[in-house]
């Protein structure tokens, strides 16, 4: 073994990467791996985009504890670390009188799992706030915590800050199996060679079970992928003033309708098992299924407001909540487990995963802290990430300033978005180069808008390579295997036919 | 090549003399071909010669040295044989020029020995 | 930030927006200004190496670059500015523009009239909404355009080609004299949706099979395309089951539709007609917001350049009399409405009394093909104010119906003219 390491985190998602930050305060030699050809790029990248308030998990769950005691966190971690998040409240909408009585139950559970800041909404005041809210809108319940945020832009700032504060990051590195020496963890086998550790944190997400069964741990716990599918409208021709959730069901939250911090409303997400770990793929039937799912809140929203379409899934495992005398079977793990010694486990990080990431990376802290760990605090830890220049939100005096510095930003690559070189040299050559098409994308929105990229891919792929000193033919939309282009116009392997 | 006896159904062409999209009829008697249809006269010419001897502008890119592009855009000065584009294509890419370049300049001449010249299409700096 | 003042200011350099120019500094505005975000004049022009542009204009079939340097040499020979490689951020109702470029920065344009040509934007995958994964692989055909004709990489080796549009078409001959492999075109409608020679000459020529009433099911392949699930539809676009098939390859191209592109219209306080997606126009393409006007595709999906180049005429000089504060003040306003089988007629309003000093042009685009002579027919409170006949009308093809001056007489009074389409 060549490297080693106290910590290696396995998975850099927003779990990961908010765990990597948290713990890049303490004096300890941290490896966070990536699989992916970037951070970020599963679930992280393909959800609602949400922080719940947290009324909507079983009272008693470690779910519904995360989510609450996550709550507070992030308006200083958005300050901090310099993401997009806004605080805009939610509302859960009763459709007709029926859907009324759900509303208290949500209330109640919210009290319980202790949420500050719920009111009921009129029909009346509901229709007044959203004036394009289906009219026969009963009620609502309005939730002051809710947010919404970027997440990729969460997870890579929590990521940039863990990295500015020492932490290694190695991408397209694929944990394989542990190295185990007397029920003890010892290191990491992954397909870039072995790393040694005294701890493994597993951060695994969609593949959780598949690591803590090469740990021995929890045989029977299963990740069951749950897919959502999703919708994202033109902020030209629709704007939603906040976030709507229907009452919810049995399976999930239901199709909900929200504003988001880049101004385009999404629509989604349908909720469906499936077996496959890494079929994002849309389907006609679910997205018809959000289209009318959606128009069940706001009726006036119609196919050609959509701009684009994607789906993720959801981490969905089966583990049995813990706390006696609550029957609930898809908890949150975040446990040291007792089977083996040096392995921080955590699974079935589904919805409100993302919400509650901020303290579960608190809670691991806290795991390790009891297990002995002495974590003594770093006297330079840094916990701000710089925000890098975004012309989309500057006024044009700002705009102006950072042109003289580097003209770079006056040039237009996204017009829809209003993206110009300037970022995406920035990012390409930021803390976590950017090194593929969707990756500039993520970080920039860039080819997100309406024409969603038609104009901007040809640039970019030009600036990319020149940027970092490559060829176009190896310009990849999503890292290895996804080169954009095949050859030269003018190189004909000329057919022998 | 379109063959056509006298025997033969008429044989439908679309025109693509010009945007209109006219569709001619052909027939052969006694062995003179006779087009119908034709909405103009440069129509009965286009598909007499999809009969005899069908011929199509060509127009592509040749690689440029020293250009604000890699490439420049060409084309045939006339319509060019039909059955002999693929070996003109495969000729017109060997071909390297150096900027500057002006709009007609030509590019490859007396293209296959057909008489027909590759032209550039624009100025290219 | 620097501030100047023009005349005449188009943005965008395309057929439209160099027409408008030339014809703005023609018909008297002495300072005209063309902003363009490419690195040169022509737009799209430059990337559309094929043939068959100029017909109407010069009477010669030219490529796109040529048929556009003409018209950049007469910018050049007039004396009109030019801005290149700068975005027009935001355009306001007073006709200023805010611009952004790497050697001024920002910059503010205040122009007497305003004339917006910024051509058409693709329709995406997203628009039409095709299922599947989301790999490398998938392209709009004019992004595919701009790789292989001026960047000089091919964005793959067997392509599927969904949309019978122009630029598919035109996409499916290049690729093929390119060595690439084109397995299919697919076409949801009944009917071929650009020019009847594009498939004669870009895939017939080839035989590169079109497969009309197809669409796409699925796109299948996580990194790269692998495959697209091609399927069968009914009449009322619905697959049909049972008729899948799937079709390796490794890049599928999308040529399903142009959109104008009006958000800065928009910003500027324009009024769109949601069935052209382009602003609502009078004939001098002048449109809502006083002094504002829109040249060429920007205004409706024009199907020849040269329709698009006569449009741009008309705008630049409505645009330069604005300018001069010669323009008409439009007095007796008639809406011309789309009827039997008319999907939209541009413009949507006319004056009768600039009939009476000059002929007007009506272009439309059938809703359903009629493979037979037709009757293009003005109507105005049930009298037929003029009729022509034409072989046959297809969505693909635009019509048109000219106004002349003696027919204003019948449009007095009048509020509304409608346009039929009917079999003979």
């Amino acid at each position: 073994m060549v490297e080693k390491y106290d910590v290696i985190i396995i998975g850099g998602g927003v779990v990961g990467c908010m765990t990597a930050r948290f713990l890049s305060r303490y004096e300890l030699d941290i490896l966070l791996i990536e699989k992916a050809s970037d951070i970020g790029s599963a679930t992280s990248a393909a959800n609602t985009a949400l922080v719940h308030p947290g009324y909507d998990p079983v009272s008693g769950s470690l779910k519904a504890r995360m989510n609450v005691a996550a709550v507070p966190l992030w308006p200083g971690l958005s300050a901090e670390l310099n993401f997009n998040y806004e605080r805009s409240g939610d509302y859960v909408v009763a459709i007709g009188p029926e859907e009324l009585p759900k509303l208290d139950e949500l209330f109640e559970r919210g009290k319980r799992n202790g949420v500050n800041g719920m009111h009921f909404v009129s029909g009346d005041e509901m229709r007044r706030r959203e004036p394009l809210m289906n009219p026969d809108v009963s009620g609502a319940l309005f939730a002051e915590t809710g947010s919404i945020c970027d997440p990729f832009g969460a997870t890579l700032a929590a990521a940039e800050n863990a990295i500015m504060n020492g932490v290694t990051l190695m991408r397209e590195t694929a944990f394989e199996d542990f190295i185990i020496q007397d029920k003890r963890i010892v290191g990491v086998r992954t397909n870039r060679g072995d790393f040694s550790c005294r701890w493994a944190i597993n951060c695994a997400g969609l593949y959780s079970d598949f690591v803590m069964h090469k740990a021995g741990v929890r045989p029977d716990f299963k990740i069951t992928p749950r897919k959502g599918e999703y919708l994202i409208l033109d902020r030209a021709e629709f704007q939603l003033r906040s976030v709507y959730f229907p009452v919810p069901n049995e399976v999930s939250k239901g199709i909900l309708a929200t504003n988001t911090v880049h101004g385009n409303a999404i629509l989604g997400p349908t909720a469906h098992e499936q077996v496959d770990r890494e079929d994002k793929a849309n389907s006609s039937d679910g997205l018809q299924e959000v289209m009318e799912g959606a128009r069940k809140l706001i009726p006036a929203i119609e196919p050609r407001h959509v701009i684009a379409t994607f789906a993720g899934l959801r981490a969905a495992g089966n583990a049995p909540c813990d706390t006696p005398g609550v029957d609930y079977r898809h908890d949150f793990i975040v446990e040291i487990p007792a089977e083996v010694r040096g392995l921080v486990n955590l699974g079935g990080i589904e919805s409100p995963g993302l919400s509650s990431s901020p303290a579960i990376a608190l809670r691991v802290i806290d795991l390790l802290r009891d297990a002995g760990e002495p974590l003594k605090e770093k006297k330079d830890w840094n916990p701000i990430r710089p925000a890098r220049p975004r012309f989309r939100h500057m006024s044009y005096a700002e705009r102006q300033a950072v042109i003289q510095k580097d003209d770079r930003y006056g040039r237009m690559v996204c017009r829809c978005e209003n993206v110009t070189e300037g970022e995406i040299v920035a990012e390409v050559h930021a803390p976590i180069p950017a090194n593929s098409y969707d990756a500039i994308k993520r970080r920039t929105w860039l080819g997100t808008g309406r024409c969603q990229g038609g104009f901007d891919l040809p640039r970019v792929t030009h600036i990319l390579a020149r940027e970092l000193g490559q060829s176009e033919l190896e310009m990849t939309k999503k890292g290895p295997g996804s080169a954009f282009l095949t050859r030269l116009t003018k190189q004909v392997e000329e057919s022998h036919d | 090549m379109n063959s056509l006896t006298d025997s033969d159904k008429p044989l439908e062409i679309i025109c693509v003399a010009c945007p209109h999209g006219c569709r001619l009829e052909a027939t052969r008697k006694d062995g003179e071909i006779l087009i119908s249809n034709a909405g103009c006269k440069r129509g009965k010419e286009y598909a007499t010669n999809e009969i005899t001897d069908p011929r199509r502008m060509v127009a592509t890119t040749v690689r440029i040295q020293h250009g604000i592009h890699p490439l420049l855009p060409v084309y045939t000065s006339e319509p060019f044989p039909k059955g002999r584009v693929t070996e003109l294509l495969r000729e017109i890419r060997k071909v390297e020029i150096t900027a500057p370049v002006k709009m007609g300049q030509i590019v490859l001449k007396n293209a296959l020995g057909t008489g027909i010249d590759v032209l550039a299409s624009r100025d290219l700096k | 930030m620097t501030e100047q003042t023009y005349d005449v200011v188009v943005v965008g350099s395309g057929p439209g927006g160099l027409a408008a120019a030339i014809a703005a500094k023609e018909n008297g505005a002495e300072k005209v200004l063309i902003i363009e975000r490419d690195i040169e004049l022509g737009g799209i022009l430059l990337q559309c190496i094929h043939n068959g542009f100029g017909m109407e204009v010069f009477k010669e079939d030219l490529p796109g670059p040529s048929y556009a340097q003409r018209f950049i040499q007469q910018v050049s020979e007039l004396g009109i500015d030019t801005l290149l490689d700068s975005m027009v951020l935001e355009a306001t109702p007073q006709r200023r523009l805010y611009v952004t470029n790497r050697k001024g920065g920002i910059s503010t344009f205040d122009a007497k009239a305003l004339v917006f040509a910024m051509g058409c934007r693709e329709r995406t995958r997203a628009q039409i909404r095709v299922p599947g994964t989301r790999p490398a692989g998938v392209y709009t055909a004019g992004t595919a355009q701009r790789w292989v004709n001026v960047e000089g990489f091919m964005p793959g080796k067997r392509f599927v080609i969904l949309g019978s549009g122009d630029i598919g078409m035109i996409m499916a001959r290049r690729l093929t004299l390119e060595g690439a492999q084109v397995e299919r075109v697919l076409e949801i409608m009944p009917y071929l949706s650009g020019l009847s020679r594009n498939y004669v000459q870009c895939l017939q020529d080839f035989n590169i099979p079109l497969h009309l009433k197809h669409t796409v099911k699925n796109i299948i392949g996580n990194k790269r395309v692998e495959a697209v699930e091609m399927a069968a539809v009914d009449d009322q676009r619905r697959i049909i089951p049972g008729s899948e098939e799937i079709i390796p390859c490794d890049t599928l191209l999308l040529s399903v539709g142009l959109i104008p592109e009006n958000e800065l219209s928009r910003q500027a306080g324009v009024q769109i007609d949601p069935v052209t997606g382009g602003p609502l126009v009078d004939s001098y393409f002048h449109t809502n917001v006083p002094g504002v006007f829109a040249a060429g595709n920007v205004v409706h999906v024009y199907d020849l350049v040269d329709w698009v180049t006569g449009a741009g005429k008309e705008a630049g000089r409505g645009a330069a009399l604005y300018a001069m504060g010669k323009l008409p003040a439009g007095s007796s306003c008639i809406t011309v409405r789309a009827g039997n089988n008319v999907r939209y007629v541009v413009p949507q309003r006319i004056d009768a009394q600039v009939l009476e000093q000059e002929p007007i042009s009506l272009q439309f685009r059938v809703s359903q093909p009629i493979e037979a002579p037709v009757w293009l027919e003005a109507v105005a409170d049930g009298n037929s104010i003029t009729r022509r006949s034409v072989f046959y009308a297809r969505p693909g093809e635009m019509l048109t119906l000219p106004l002349k001056p003696e027919m204003a007489d019948g449009l007095r009074g009048a509020k509304e003219i409608y346009i039929h389409v009917n079999e003979r």
